[in-house]
């Protein structure tokens, strides 16, 4: 019965899909005095297919296969009575990526589904898209233009860097001629691949990298050619990830049409267990929304949990947003934000704030101090279940790195479990630094409770592979000599982002996704482990 | 089931090219997921004159047999796919180093297209020493195209002389560099057809009409329409399209 109810909905929406029709819509819409979206007051049916709880005619295309039935709560924005307006203007109550894309487009207000022209703060490129969106803007633009703006472009190698790869090194070639010619401010540079320490400017990942330099900022509108430039949006800004052609229209207008994401909210409340990481949280929601649940959407992270975790977690969180289809995740700005923007930007920013009446299509409540270890299984990042219900799976290797648990934490986090457990591993650990620095850290920092060791003394007593050179490594898998590059069918529990077949090389290779914690603790069993097994 | 009162006014529905009365450059997302807007902003995005069809050659058509009609439509074999292919299936990441624009890259890339997929797809898709494929279709499920943001994935499957993809849903990124680039059309089913089409079927897919017909087995499918996003791609990506619109100048020469 429902179902029908649904079709017909649609046939009929579908009927009136047309551009113009909706204008109409809206005309209508204005002449009944209801178009005032995001009050959180109306009532009025006329307005139902913006609310979530109704099958919406808009609806985005859901991935029904595999989303979970154990939701652990739903509930749809809460409405008052609508009120008519006593002042002549009507405010409306936006949310933050809402209000970041408003002022972006120097609009007073909008909605979402609106296309914008968004101007960009920051365009991120690297090795991989970065010769082609320079190709189409020398195409586009003429052999002769100039970037529009050469201190807003940002250029990181960090995909293929330690590889005997002529098409790859050439690539970094063209980065570095279109960088000398545009006199590009930020490109972080590598020339002696021997030896990564011998290049000051280089850094590693892209995501991590941009954070560490000071280029995530409040507020701010930062878009990049590498589908985890979500990761940025932990800073309280919006970032996403866009082709080589959009890039290509940046590098040269320094604007893009975007579509106003309506946002998805998770409250994530109560105490984090210490053996819980952000990549459990965020593996949570993945396995909960499915790998297309947020399809469009912009997700929006809060709640004591939230608040609690560090810059690095925040990361982690926003990181994997794309793996459940999610245009941008945000989580807002506040004294931990600051605190970590200090000694890295002397630019000015304005955090933005969602208003406390502001519309989200839905939200989801998670009560973290009672969620467990948990991992994703090949080949799909929504593909979750505990780590001890998995206990059975053995393992041939576990990879450290990438933009999502290649971060100094991580590192800490890992030698924290080899640490409290005093053995060493079984299988193969590789472990990539993000970035120069994260290498640095983990040679230089000491981790807390060892008597002063740093990470690096403590892998190399647990049998770990020696750090290798920051970069994004085997996450991606890459040309066939990258470092710990899955060559033949392995099972490897890894802390990178995704585990569709072939990403780490090999096509019957198996990810398990996993927090590092859990990872170190798979490593020293050489099965599939649950951390509290070494933490407790 | 289709009754065929329902095809004479189906074919009736005139071309979308030609009668779109408004086409606003809102091609950012499939069109099921157009949330009603107001768009005062986009007066100088739309155009108001019918696209000259000598003009515009549709890169994705290239591949495609032509036809009389002035309306665009995809013929040939089909390549049939699942869930959630993702960018990493569609061009893995080792053939990244390809740069899409160059020239000789580019076809180079379209030889690795779907090349990613795993042993379980026992046809290929294209043979071994060919660059292109055979199906000028490719058929799936939901969410086609998800994880990376590669704008190689697009251009691979058209570069391997691919027209359409027909899939349940899209993930966002790969829908606007389909649209974007103008490779190829980003089509959605209404219904889950990958489990009715057989790799190897002919089909024909007529885009005015929303309607992909599989001539092996006889059967006739609705589409969703494309939209606003199909004036982009038959332009040849938002570049084109943009100048074809007046929205940015003509390309001096």
């Amino acid at each position: 019965m429902a179902d029908t109810a649904r079709v017909v909905d649609k046939n009929k929406v579908w009927a009136k899909r047309c551009t113009w029709k909706f204008a109409e819509f809206h005309e209508n819409l204005h002449g009944r005095g209801v178009l005032r979206q995001f009050t959180g007051k109306e009532a009025d049916p006329g307005l139902s297919a913006f609310s979530s709880s109704s099958p919406s005619p808009f609806s985005i295309p859901k991935c029904k296969k595999s989303i979970s039935k154990k939701i652990v709560s739903v509930m749809a924005p809460q409405q008052s009575e609508r009120r008519p307006a006593t002042t002549g203007s009507v405010k409306t109550a936006l949310t933050m990526t809402e209000k970041i894309f408003a002022r972006a487009s120097e609009k007073p207000q909008l909605i979402p589904g609106e296309n914008v022209w968004v101007n960009v703060d920051i365009l991120m490129t690297h090795d991989v898209c970065g010769p082609g969106s320079i190709g189409i803007f020398k195409k586009e633009f003429g052999q002769d233009a100039k970037v529009w703006d050469r201190e807003k472009v940002v250029i990181i190698p960090d995909h293929y860097i330690f590889t005997k790869d002529e098409r790859a090194n050439r690539n970094v070639d063209i980065l570095r001629d279109f960088c000398n010619e545009q006199n590009i401010k930020y490109f972080y540079d590598i020339k002696d691949l021997g030896n990564f320490k011998a290049n000051p400017d280089y850094k590693g990942v892209c995501h991590v990298a941009l954070a560490q330099e000071g280029h995530c900022r409040p507020g701010e509108v930062l878009l990049g050619t590498d589908s985890h430039t979500c990761t940025a949006g932990a800073f309280g800004q919006f970032a996403t990830g866009i082709g080589n052609t959009d890039a290509g229209f940046v590098l040269g207008t320094g604007k893009l049409l975007l579509k106003v994401p309506p946002t998805l909210r998770f409250v994530m409340d109560g105490e984090m267990p210490d053996y819980l990481q952000a990549k459990d949280l965020i593996l949570q929601i993945i396995g909960e929304i499915s790998v297309a649940g947020a399809t469009y959407k912009s997700m929006e992270f809060v709640g004591s949990t939230v608040e609690s975790l560090t810059m690095e977690e925040r990361m982690t969180l926003c990181n994997m947003v794309v793996e459940a289809g999610g245009k941008n995740g945000v989580v807002p700005a506040d004294s931990t934000t600051f605190k970590y923007l200090e000694d890295k930007t002397t630019l000015p920013y304005e955090p933005v704030y969602s208003d406390a009446k502001a519309r989200f299509l839905s939200e989801y409540r998670f009560d973290i101090s009672k969620l467990e270890p948990l991992v994703a299984k090949p080949h799909s990042p929504d593909n979750r279940a505990l780590a001890r219900e998995c206990r059975d799976v053995k393992i041939d290797r576990v990879y450290i790195g990438s933009c999502t648990g290649g971060k100094t934490e991580d590192f800490m986090a890992v030698a924290k479990v080899f640490l409290a457990s005093g053995k060493k591993v079984k299988v193969p650990t590789f472990l990539v630094p993000a970035t120069q620095k994260v290498w640095m850290d983990v040679y230089t920092l000491p981790v807390p409770g060892s008597g002063g060791k740093t990470c690096a003394q403590i892998f190399e007593e647990a049998g770990c592979d020696t750090p290798a050179s920051p970069s994004c490594g085997a996450c991606l898998g890459g040309p066939k000599d990258t470092h710990a590059r899955m060559n033949e069918p392995m099972v490897c529990v890894s802390t990178t982002n995704r585990n569709f077949p072939g990403r780490m090389g090999h096509k019957e290779g198996q990810i398990y996704l996993a927090s590092p914690y859990t990872a170190a603790a798979s490593a020293l069993t050489g099965f599939v482990t649950d951390p509290r097994e070494f933490l407790q | 089931m289709a009754a065929s009162t329902t095809t004479i006014s189906l074919s009736r529905n005139p071309s979308f090219s030609t009668t779109n009365p408004k086409p606003s450059l809102s091609f950012l997302s499939p069109p099921c997921l157009k949330l009603p807007s107001i768009l005062p902003s986009f007066k100088p995005l739309t155009s108001h004159s019918p696209p000259d069809q000598l003009l515009s050659i549709p890169r994705a058509t290239a591949a495609a047999t032509p036809t009389t009609t002035p309306t665009t439509s995809f013929h040939g074999h089909c390549y049939v796919v699942g869930d959630n292919i993702d960018t990493d299936q569609i061009i893995p990441a080792e053939y990244l180093t390809l740069v899409p624009s160059k020239p000789d890259e580019y076809e180079k890339l379209g030889s690795y297209a779907l090349i990613g997929l795993p042993a379980t797809y026992k046809t290929r898709f294209i043979e071994a020493n060919q660059t292109r494929t055979k199906y000028s279709i490719v058929i799936g499920g939901e969410n086609f195209g998800c994880g990376s943001s590669r704008e190689h994935a697009p251009v691979a499957l058209g570069a391997a002389g691919v027209a359409a993809v027909v899939a349940e849903s899209y993930a966002r990124i790969f829908f606007r560099n389909s649209v974007a680039t103008g490779e190829i059309y980003p089509l959605e089913s209404e219904i889950r057809i990958c489990e009715e089409c057989k790799t190897g079927d002919l089909i024909t897919i007529e885009l005015a009409e929303s309607k992909l017909i599989n001539h092996t087995s006889g059967k006739e499918y609705k589409l969703k329409p494309i939209g606003d996003a199909g004036p982009v791609i038959e332009a040849g990506g938002i570049f084109a399209y943009a100048r074809k619109t007046g929205m940015i100048p003509s390309q001096s020469p």
